[in-house]
């Protein structure tokens, strides 16, 4: 029995509980007395109760099962001797599962006494339209049948638990409908417990995300020492093939954090001047007008994806400006077409919007008393602004600026497109530095063992980067809430 | 009468005005006042920059160079020893080549026998022209041996010099596209052989190593199935949390801890989403890879705490009296939320989901490591079949070199931003139709 088959089964005696459920309670109302639940929800509880504890076992049992055919696969494959594949169990333990999954799409006749040579049964297999890799061997075809076998047994056995479970859970959540039973009460805490499991879905994904990288990391860290991790300044991973003896690299973070700082900085440089004047112009001086023509098209601005971005520094801000600085020094080009500066600019402007609108809210906030103080002491506009505003809305204006380099220090596709991969240390922001967000990317698309040391590195570099914009996050928060002013 | 002289009577003089440097000051603010205007420009300056140099460089790839004439099946060409009733596998492997280069070479003028020209010819239509041809056949058996006019894809280089994108002036030897073939591509466009049509193409083919026949087909399916998953996952799990935070939680540590998360879960680098993708979906539980699921999930979890907060705002903003009215009436908790605070709230909390689905559409590096990379030809029949996504499929085209692949990857970023900005409005235009002023 499939599992989709005892999936629906199960919903549909979940569905039948419900409509006996409520015809029940319907029935249970004459009139005596005064229901406490409408009917809906004594069939509801009916249906919960066939359901839920059904769908539990369901779901740990299809769980439960893969693992236990794997792990009946795994041990015996290592019973076989050498020579007979037990050289990479690992392969050969997933050749034969999916030798199985071919073998349980032919006719059960055959699929339980299949020819038991490879060589006869891949045209068997082919005209079903299955192809299997070359490396399957003959050894590998009981040893699949077998486990079809044992999974076909499990699941029988898993499936008629679970619909009998559902069927028991039925008949008790039918009994208990009567005029005054509380059903409703029941049903809402159900409910209850659906939506704070879903809120804590959050920081399953917390703890997913720090779990998940850090395995991997301290594997890496076997391999590579994590002094020369983080303190080395040569990054040179020498990329093995998979399968092949794999050459020791190097792997230093210097010179990604280098470069990711540098575009960073150089982001802010454009992004912070121009999205705080943006911003103090739009909230003082602007017109009803101006700001309702200006503020749509900055908001335009943030959302455009950064992969546009990234191919308008690739293909025209790039060569234009090595083109430019051709022409400035007189033939050779002193700007890289894929540097530092190119890829500092573009983001610089992805970001004006992120730092005009934080500022917008901070500027704002400030109470409009101070203004009229300063303009009624006699300052002009800009003082007040220079003098009284920005310093009151200073804490929150550092806050933005954290934040906004947090999102400068994630930034991927604009770098990847306009920044370059050569990992260089250079002061020098014309030429081509590259980050750890980039680093990323290339050591994880291409065809890499999944052991090895120059894939691993990548959970390594996400784990920093992730701590690190953690850390700015934190800080932006913090500052924000001690000096920030309360004016009421 | 009086006879002092007027003149000296004194008169109080008002001191002279203290000099408070008021003129710097004036010109110190219209300073200011500009520096600000000069940020805005500088700002809007560079998005319209950034958006014409794209939609110039991109509105070509939606007109395609197609070679309409006349195609004669000779049967002596496809099946010499007519065995094609017996045996239907001749008419798949037969050299439609040789026929699409007859009938060019009749449209010229130019003999079979002239043996470079007939090389020469070979670079004018599309190798695709001879899949045109077998498709054109198979459908229709009876066309053995008749003579119709068929309309087949010019060659990419052929396609980049009609529409002036090559530089003519380069030497021919290191040119792609060669002197005689453009007289040839001129002579057939004068009497509308070679002609350029609205490109349908580009919206439903997939991945190829021909430009010409590359489309964002299977990228706009596969980011439709994501969208669809995301919309269902990221609306349901957010809303739940949401109502969840906002009506019943009680304040203690454990909300505290939900709540730091969901803003520190906001700030996180997309690409540390793709991170977990890649390790918990595809290596832990074994899902596979360059599915569109994966890709979906992915992006809920990141879209995710953005639709929190937006629904959180839109519930807090339903005015106090709609509650207590509710639950004066005998509505429990839980209903008093489901029946009536949840329908108020509906127009910000569908505003924040688009908003959110608008973001989740343009991600691209969270893809990029769950392997949705890949050389995707077909369209996918599930959410388990290997798809690509559309900003993922730009990012592939711009890795690629020839000029056609450029001109098509600025005409998909011009689709995806059509199909954003549409988004978004869509999302301003319910804003403030639905929008209340308690």
């Amino acid at each position: 029995m499939s599992g989709f088959l005892t999936f629906l089964l199960l919903l549909a005696i979940g569905i039948a509980a419900f409509i006996i459920g409520r015809m029940r309670a319907l029935a249970t109302n004459t009139g005596q007395g005064k229901a406490h639940s409408r009917p809906n929800y004594h069939g509801a509880w009916a249906m919960l109760c066939a359901l839920l504890p059904a769908l539990l076992l369901f779901a740990v049992y299809e769980i439960g099962a893969t693992a236990y055919i794997n792990r009946d696969i795994a041990s015996q494959v290592a019973q076989l001797g050498a020579g007979q594949g037990n050289a990479n169990p690992e392969v050969t333990t997933s050749l034969i599962k999916s030798l199985a999954s071919g073998l349980s799409k032919l006719d059960p006749a055959q699929a339980t006494n299949p020819p038991q040579t490879m060589a006869e049964l891949i045209p068997v297999l082919a005209a079903k339209g299955v192809t299997l890799a070359t490396d399957t061997k003959d050894f590998m075809i009981p040893i699949a049948v077998n486990a079809n076998a044992t999974f076909s047994r499990i699941a029988w056995i898993g499936g008629i638990l679970s619909l009998v479970l559902a069927a028991a859970g039925a008949v008790f959540g039918l009994s208990q409908i009567a005029l005054r039973s509380r059903a409703r009460n029941k049903v809402e805490r159900v409910m209850l417990g659906a939506l704070f499991t879903a809120s804590t879905l959050a920081i399953v994904t917390t703890i997913g995300i720090v779990l998940s990288m850090l395995f991997q990391t301290i594997t890496f860290f076997g391999d590579i020492s994590p002094l020369n991790f983080f303190f080395g300044t040569v990054w040179d991973p020498r990329f093995a093939a998979a399968g092949s003896g794999g050459s020791e690299g190097q792997f230093g973070l210097i010179p990604l954090l280098a470069g990711t700082l540098y575009i960073a900085f150089i982001a802010l440089l454009v992004a912070v001047p121009v999205g705080l004047m943006a911003a103090v112009y739009m909230s003082e001086y602007a017109s009803k007008a101006v700001r309702s023509v200006v503020k749509p098209a900055l908001e335009l601005l943030a959302g455009i994806p950064t992969i546009v971005y990234g191919i308008f520094a690739l293909v025209t801000l790039g060569p234009w400006l090595r083109d430019l600085s051709a022409i400035l020094y007189g033939g050779q080009p002193f700007i890289q077409a894929q540097s530092i500066f190119t890829a500092g600019l573009v983001m610089g402007v992805m970001l004006i919007p992120v730092v005009s609108s934080l500022s917008d809210d901070i500027i704002t906030a400030v109470p409009q008393a101070m203004r009229d103080g300063s303009l009624g002491l006699g300052a002009t506009r800009s003082e007040t602004i220079k003098r009284v505003i920005l310093p009151a809305a200073l804490p929150g204006i550092v806050g933005a600026i954290l934040l906004t380099a947090s999102r400068a220090i994630g930034e991927t596709m604009i770098v990847v497109l306009a920044a370059g991969v050569a990992a260089n240390l250079t002061a020098n922001p014309f030429e081509a530095m590259t980050t750890i967000t980039v680093k990323i990317v290339n050591q994880l698309t291409g065809d890499l063992e999944f052991n090895s040391p120059q894939t691993l590195v990548a959970f390594a570099l996400g784990l920093t980067l992730f701590f690190v914009t953690l850390l700015m996050n934190i800080a932006a928060l913090t500052i924000v809430r001690k000096y920030r002013e309360q004016y009421e | 009468m009086t006879d002092f002289a007027i003149d000296t009577i004194p008169v109080a003089q008002r001191p002279p005005r203290r000099d408070i440097g008021i003129k710097k000051r004036y010109a110190a603010e219209a300073r200011f006042k500009a520096y600000g205007i000069a940020a805005i420009v500088f700002g809007l300056v560079f998005l319209a920059i950034m958006l014409v140099s794209i939609a110039t460089k991109g509105y070509t790839a939606f007109w395609q160079t197609n070679i309409t004439m006349p195609v004669t099946f000779d049967a002596a060409v496809l099946d010499p020893q007519n065995k094609r009733d017996s045996d239907p596998s001749v008419l798949i492997k037969a050299n439609y080549d040789k026929l699409a280069q007859a009938a060019l070479a009749t449209k010229l003028g130019i003999s079979p026998d002239d043996k470079p020209s007939m090389t020469k010819l070979k670079g004018i239509l599309s190798d695709s022209a001879r899949i045109q041809l077998r498709d054109a056949l198979t459908a229709n058996p009876a066309l053995m041996g008749q003579t119709v006019e068929v309309a087949m894809l010019a060659s990419a280089n052929i396609d980049s010099a009609f529409k002036g994108q090559v530089d003519l002036t380069v030497p021919e030897a290191r040119r792609k596209v060669k002197d005689q073939q453009i007289t040839w591509m001129n002579q057939l466009a004068q009497d509308g052989t070679l002609a350029e049509k609205f490109n349908t193409g580009l919206f439903t083919y997939g991945a190829s190593s021909r430009p010409e026949t590359s489309g964002i087909g299977v990228a706009i399916v596969g980011s439709l199935m994501m969208m669809a998953i995301v919309l269902v996952l990221a609306l349901l799990i957010g809303v739940a949390a949401s109502i969840y935070l906002e009506e019943f939680a009680a304040k203690n540590r454990i909300t505290d801890l939900i709540e730091v998360n969901i803003n520190n879960l906001a700030a996180v680098p997309s690409i540390v989403f793709g991170l977990l993708g890649l390790s918990v979906f595809i290596n832990f539980l074994g899902m596979p890879r360059s599915a569109a699921l994966v890709g979906g999930i992915t992006l809920s979890l990141m879209t995710l705490p953005t639709i929190i907060i937006a629904t959180r705002a839109a519930i807090a903003a339903v005015p106090p009296s709609i509650r207590q009215a509710a639950l004066g009436l005998g509505a429990s908790k839980m209903q008093m939320v489901f029946h009536h605070v949840l329908p108020l709230a509906m127009p910000g909390i569908l505003t924040g989901t688009i908003i959110g689905l608008a973001r989740a559409l343009g991600e691209t590096a969270p893809l990029l490591l769950i392997g949705m990379v890949a050389f995707v030809a077909n369209y996918p029949s599930t959410p388990l079949d290997p798809s690509t996504a559309l900003p993922v499929q730009i990012y592939m085209w711009a890795n690629e070199a020839e000029r056609a692949f450029v001109e098509r990857m600025s005409g998909a970023i011009i689709i995806l931003l059509v199909f954003l900005m549409a988004m978004n409005i869509t999302a301003i235009i319910l804003r403030r139709k639905f929008e209340r002023r308690w």
